[in-house]
C-alpha cells in the first residue's frame, strides 16, 4: 500500500541536522587519542574505560534519543559477560565467538525485557526494567553455571580468528579499541539513518508520530533491543579483558553507574557517553583508595552536575561552540 | 448513496465512569465536503474526534470508513488507511527542523523506516516534495529552522503540511485556528479550503465565522448528543441550538 515511485528523486540537499564536520573532527581527534593512549596510559585501563564508554553509548541510544529511562541496562552489560565468559571457558569457543554468544545472549534478553517494559512510559518503564534487573541479579547468585559470589574466574582470552593471541595486552587493547569504534560508529549511524528519524519524531511528540501512522512500540521495541545488544557486546567484551564475569556487572549500581555517565558526558549527544564514561572510570581509578567513600565523591558530582551543568561535559561544549557534538 | 458518505458513525457512545462524553452519535460525512462539528464547551466534540481516530476506545458503537469497519482498529493503521488526524495544542515535532517534519511523513509511505544501517542521506530524495509541500503552506523561507522556534500560527501551518504530506483522503482537524491571531485565521482557513478541494475534512472549530465560511455541513453537539445538522443558516435558527449556545433565557 504504500507509495514506491517517487517522482522527486534526484532532488538533494545537505542533510538538515545529520552527520556534521564537528562530529568527523571530533571522532578523527578520538581516534587518534585511543590509538596513541596505550603508549602513554595503562591499557588495561583503557579497556575497562572502553568498555563502559560503548555501554553508555549503548544506554545513551535508548535515553537520549527515545527517551526511555532504562534503570536496568546491567542486566545485558552482565548477563553478556556471564554468556561470554562461560562459552570461553567451559564450551572452549575462540574469543570472537564468545563475544558473539554473549552478545547474542543480551540480544535475546532485550526481546524479551523490552517487549514487556515497552509498553510503559517514565517512572514504570524505569521500574519494569529495574524489576527485571533484580531477577536476573538473583538468578545469577543462585544458578550454578555463574559461580554465585565468585563469579567466573581464570576465564581464558584465546586467539582470535585463530591468529591474534589476546594474552598480548597490546594486541588485546587494539582489538577492543576496534570493538569499541565498530560499536560507536553502528550506534552513530543507527541516530543518524532513517530509524534515528522516526525515533527522534516519537521522542518529540509520540501520539503525533502515531497519528502519522508509525506503529511507535515497534520502533520503540527495536531501539530497545539495539541498546541492549551493544551492551552486551561491552559486556562480552569486557568479560575477555579481565578474564571474569561476576556480579558487580548485573548489580543495580552498576546499572546507576551508566546513567550517571551519561548525564555527567552529555544526554543525548553523541561523544558525550565517552567523555562521561572516561571520567568516571579515572575517578574510581584514582579514588579507589578512599574506599566506601568514592560512591560519597560519586554522589556529590553527580549533584553538581545536575544543579550546574546540566548538558553534560560535551553538551556544555557543544552550546559554548554553537555545535552538535 | 452509501459510496457517497466517506465516514459514519452508529450509536457511538463514549462513557468515563458513568459519565457520558458521547452518546448514541450518528455521524454521515459526505465525500468531499468540509463538515464541521461545532458545540459549547464539554460537548464532546474532542472526544468524538478521540474516537474516530481510537486515541479513545468508544463504549458502544460502531465507525466506518470507506464502507470498512474500522471500531477496532489501532491509531497508527487508521491514518494508514487515510484518515488522519491533528491536534488541539499544535502537534509538531519541536526538536526537528521544518524539513524534517514534513520529511518524517514523507518517509512512512516511502517505508524502510526500520533500516537503522543506512544512512538518513536516502532520505533526501524526499526533500524536493518536502518542500514543495512547505511552499505551499507558505513556509518556504523557514525550511532549515527547528519547528520550536516557529510562532504559533506557523506551527499550525506545519502541522496542516505535515498531515497533507500523507496525502490522506480524509482530514480531521481538531480546532485548526483555536489560539490563533486574526491575520493567521485568515490564513489558515484559505489553506483548508485550498487543500480540501479533493479530500474530505472534518473539524471541530470554535470559531464561528471560520466555521459559516468554510463547512458544507455543520454537526451541533452538546452534552455529547446531536443537537441539529444542516448548512449554517439551518443550523444557525434551529431554537435549540440558540439555547445551547446562549442559555436557556434566550429561547
Amino acid at each position: 500500500m504504500s507509495a514506491t515511485t517517487d517522482p522527486y528523486v534526484g532532488a538533494t540537499l545537505p542533510a538538515v541536522a545529520g552527520v556534521s564536520p564537528p562530529h568527523v573532527v571530533a571522532f578523527l581527534i578520538m581516534t587518534a587519542a585511543l590509538v596513541a593512549a596505550p603508549f602513554f596510559v595503562y591499557p588495561v585501563f583503557l579497556m575497562k574505560a572502553l568498555c563502559f564508554a560503548l555501554f553508555a553509548c549503548a544506554f545513551n541510544l535508548l535515553i537520549g534519543y527515545v527517551g526511555l529511562l532504562s534503570f536496568g541496562h546491567a542486566v545485558f552489560l552482565g548477563s553478556a559477560g556471564y554468556g561470554a565468559a562461560h562459552s570461553a571457558k567451559v564450551w572452549g569457543f575462540p574469543p570472537e565467538l564468545a563475544i558473539l554468544f554473549g552478545t547474542a545472549a543480551a540480544t535475546v534478553l532485550g526481546v524479551v525485557v523490552g517487549a514487556l517494559a515497552i509498553r510503559s512510559k517514565g517512572i514504570y518503564f524505569a521500574n519494569i526494567t529495574l524489576a527485571f534487573a533484580q531477577m536476573v541479579y538473583f538468578f545469577s547468585l543462585q544458578a550454578a553455571f555463574t559461580g554465585g559470589e565468585d563469579g567466573i574466574q581464570s576465564v581464558p582470552r584465546g586467539t582470535l580468528l585463530g591468529v591474534l593471541n589476546l594474552k598480548d595486552t597490546l594486541t588485546l587493547y587494539f582489538v577492543v579499541l576496534a570493538i569499541f569504534l565498530l560499536g560507536f560508529l553502528l550506534i552513530f549511524r543507527a541516530i543518524h539513518s532513517p530509524f534515528g528519524q522516526v525515533l527522534k519524531a516519537i521522542r518529540e511528540n509520540e501520539p503525533r508520530a502515531i497519528s502519522l501512522g508509525y506503529r511507535a512500540e515497534q520502533y520503540k521495541l527495536l531501539a530497545f533491543v539495539l541498546s541492549a545488544t551493544f551492551a552486551g557486546l561491552a559486556g562480552a567484551t569486557k568479560a575477555l579483558v579481565f578474564q571474569l564475569a561476576s556480579l558487580t556487572d548485573v548489580h543495580w549500581t552498576m546499572s546507576g553507574e551508566v546513567v550517571l555517565m551519561t548525564l555527567l558526558g552529555g544526554l543525548g549527544t553523541v561523544f558525550g557517553p565517552v567523555v562521561g564514561a572516561f571520567i568516571v572510570v579515572t575517578l574510581e581509578n584514582y579514588l579507589a583508595q578512599l574506599g566506601a567513600w568514592v560512591t560519597v565523591v560519586q554522589g556529590v558530582i553527580f549533584v553538581i552536575c545536575v544543579l550546574t551543568f546540566r548538558r553534560g561535559v560535551v553538551g556544555e561544549l557543544g552550546n559554548l561552540l554553537r555545535k552538535s557534538l | 448513496m452509501a459510496d457517497d458518505v466517506i465516514l459514519e458513525t452508529e450509536g457511538l457512545t463514549k462513557e468515563f465512569h458513568g459519565f457520558v462524553a458521547v452518546k448514541d452519535v450518528a455521524l454521515r460525512v459526505r465525500r468531499g465536503t468540509i463538515h464541521a462539528l461545532i458545540g459549547p464547551n464539554g460537548a464532546g466534540k474532542t472526544t468524538c474526534f478521540n474516537l474516530l481516530t481510537h486515541f479513545l476506545t468508544p463504549t458502544r458503537g460502531r465507525i466506518r470508513f470507506n464502507g470498512r469497519e474500522i471500531t477496532g482498529s489501532r491509531p497508527a493503521d487508521i491514518a494508514r488507511l487515510g484518515l488522519v488526524r491533528s491536534f488541539q495544542i499544535s502537534a509538531v515535532f519541536l526538536h526537528l527542523s521544518v524539513l524534517e517534519n514534513v520529511r518524517v511523513a514523507l518517509q512512512r509511505k516511502r517505508g524502510g523506516s526500520f533500516d537503522f544501517w543506512r544512512s538518513e542521506r536516502v532520505l533526501d530524495s524526499l526533500n524536493g516534495r518536502a518542500l514543495e509541500l512547505i511552499d505551499a503552506v507558505g513556509l518556504a523561507p523557514f525550511a532549515r529552522t527547528l519547528a520550536v522556534e516557529l510562532p504559533y500560527g506557523r506551527k499550525r501551518a506545519l502541522e496542516i503540511a505535515t498531515t497533507l504530506a500523507l496525502d490522506p483522503e480524509m482530514m480531521l482537524l481538531d480546532e485548526p485556528t483555536a489560539g490563533m491571531a486574526h491575520e493567521d485565521v485568515e490564513r489558515i482557513s484559505a489553506l483548508i479550503k485550498r487543500v480540501a478541494v479533493n479530500r474530505t475534512v472534518l473539524m471541530v472549530e470554535h470559531n464561528l465565522s471560520v466555521v459559516e465560511n468554510l463547512s458544507d455541513t455543520i454537526t451541533v453537539l452538546a452534552r455529547g448528543e446531536v443537537l441539529a445538522e444542516g448548512d449554517y443558516r439551518t443550523v444557525a435558527r434551529s431554537p435549540e441550538v440558540i439555547q445551547a449556545y446562549m442559555g436557556s433565557g434566550h429561547a
